[in-house]
């Protein structure tokens, strides 16, 4: 297995830690003017999801880690898994609950997802950044009103909510920002 | 490549009082006496410290045809030292100084240097007159000091001048740094790990502060204490999580330097770093005769920091290494 040097560390690099595959967050080295320089890492556990803090002493090396971020569409859950596929290949990933986390409100049927992949199993999923749902919930708006006025909340067909402008209405599709659980646009059918 | 780079780092108004800062110093010393001095970026000679990596160049020209080895130097410290062995009296350099491998919030590859020097002083009257620099350029009350013992015994309850590698390892292992503890053979790599990661947050927070009296095994370039030999006559100046200035009652015994300098290069060879040809210039200057003197080196940047409250040092140099 691979190595990364201490000098390699960079956001986003991923390595072994614990048993477990981690990923840099930030990297700042801390050097005394005389004296042993050290890296200091916040990282993110990949499973476990956790942020920690870590340091290592510069020169040192870690256990690159079999992490690869794959794009796959989603295809249909069972109750238990989600089910992916890789639209070149149609080899197909099932993820659990855990590696779905929040990621699980914004699926969409054949959306591409970003799914990393550590030793074969998925262990995170990340939804596109933007995607188009049906709004399932929402009170009516009063008429003559435009946006800007701080909105209402919407439920979505997934069962995420997000605020949106009061002009919206129950069964028109918005497209949304999953980075932030934002409203973008109204989508025209 | 992104057509932005072009720009500044820093703002030109930061640089602007950049430039005012560098201006008070320059002011502060010529009214103290203490003249300026140049001394060549380029040296044949480069530095034994084990944690120091220079850059290296190659000379080729008149009387140089086969190539001479140049190392851009990581501080001025050998030839100033060389000018005080000639009789140059007080003088300060503010340079450039280069050190490879280093980058990040706190260092730039080349940065910039104040180093000075004051024949007839000890450490503590030398840290008297930093104290006076540091209040005119940040405006901030007279520094507190410490020793090194002190500092490390507010925080855990060992001395770190007597402490086992054991003991040491047992307190990294407390704080999380087993993975650095565990295989780790050398204390003052220990040392300076606790200290950097735990001692430095808790001091120098609301005026700048000095821990003086280093373990005799970091003297580096400074005389070992006569009444204490665990310590040396070294010290150093921190002011909000900033390792500011560096300084030494120097040694100016030149056999004992040449032992120091075989010493690191010992360690170098156990360390698997290459060998680094002692400075003899240097060790000559130092037979020849060197006044008693304490000299300091601060950093520039940082102090520039400090002074404009900038959190990265690319903000306070006009262009970063990622823009040179």
């Amino acid at each position: 297995m691979a190595n990364y040097s201490t000098n390699e560390f960079k956001g986003g690099l991923k390595f072994m830690m614990d048993g477990e595959p981690c990923s840099i967050i930030e990297n700042e080295m801390v050097k005394p003017g005389k004296g042993q320089a050290f890296n200091r890492v916040k990282l993110r556990k990949l499973i476990s999801g956790k942020v920690l803090e870590k340091t290592f002493k510069s020169g040192d090396s870690v256990e690159a880690a079999d992490v690869m971020d794959t794009e796959l569409a989603y295809l249909y859950t069972d109750g238990e898994f989600w089910h992916f596929m890789n639209n070149e290949t149609f080899e197909q990933v099932a993820a659990d609950e855990k590696a779905l986390g929040d990621s699980v409100k914004w699926l969409v049927e054949n959306d591409v997802c970003t799914l990393t992949i550590w030793d074969g199993r998925p262990i995170a999923v990340s939804a596109p950044n933007f995607v188009e749902l049906e709004i399932t919930e929402t009170d009516p708006g009063l008429k003559g009103d435009t946006a800007g006025t701080g909105g209402k909340p919407a439920t979505l067909s997934t069962g995420a909510v997000v605020r949106v402008p009061l002009f919206v209405q129950v069964n028109e599709v918005i497209r949304v920002d999953t980075r932030t659980a934002e409203y973008v646009s109204r989508v025209s059918k | 490549m992104n057509s932005n780079l072009w720009q500044p780092s820093a703002d030109i108004e930061t640089l602007k009082k950049r430039g005012e800062i560098i201006r008070t110093i320059r002011e502060f010393f010529y009214q103290r006496n203490v003249m300026e001095v140049e001394t060549p970026s380029l040296s044949q000679a480069s530095v034994t410290d084990i944690h120091l990596k220079s850059f290296t160049t190659e000379f080729v020209g008149p009387n140089y045809n086969e190539g001479l080895t140049l190392y851009l130097q990581t501080s001025p410290e050998y030839a100033m030292k060389r000018l005080l062995a000639a009789g140059s009296g007080a003088i300060f350099q503010i340079c450039k100084a280069f050190r490879n491998e280093e980058s990040g919030k706190h260092h730039n590859p080349e940065f910039s240097m104040l180093e000075w020097y004051r024949p007839g002083f000890d450490h503590f009257a030398l840290m008297d007159e930093i104290d006076l620099l540091i209040q005119c350029i940040l405006k901030c009350e007279p520094a507190s000091r410490m020793t090194y013992q002190s500092a490390f015994e507010n925080i855990f309850n060992i001395n770190p001048l007597t402490a086992s590698l054991a003991e040491l390892k047992v307190l990294c292992c407390g704080q999380g740094f087993e993975n650095i503890a565990n295989d780790e053979k050398d204390k003052d790599t220990l040392l300076q790990l606790l200290f950097s990661m735990v001692v430095e947050p808790k001091i120098g927070q609301d005026k700048p502060c000095f821990i003086y009296d280093f373990p005799a095994s970091q003297a580096a370039l400074a005389k070992i204490n006569t009444a204490n030999p665990l310590v040396a006559d070294r010290f150093e100046l921190y002011y909000k999580n900033m390792e500011l200035a560096n300084g030494f009652n120097e040694l100016t015994d030149g056999n004992e330097q040449l032992k120091r300098f075989e010493q690191d290069n010992i360690k170098r060879n156990d360390m698997r770093l290459v060998q680094v040809k002692p400075d003899h210039n240097l060790i000559n200057a130092l037979n020849h005769g060197m006044p008693q003197c304490a000299g300091v080196a601060l950093g520039i940047d940082r102090l520039i920091m400090l002074a404009l409250q900038k959190k990265h040092i690319k903000q306070v140099v006009s262009f970063a290494i990622e823009r040179s």
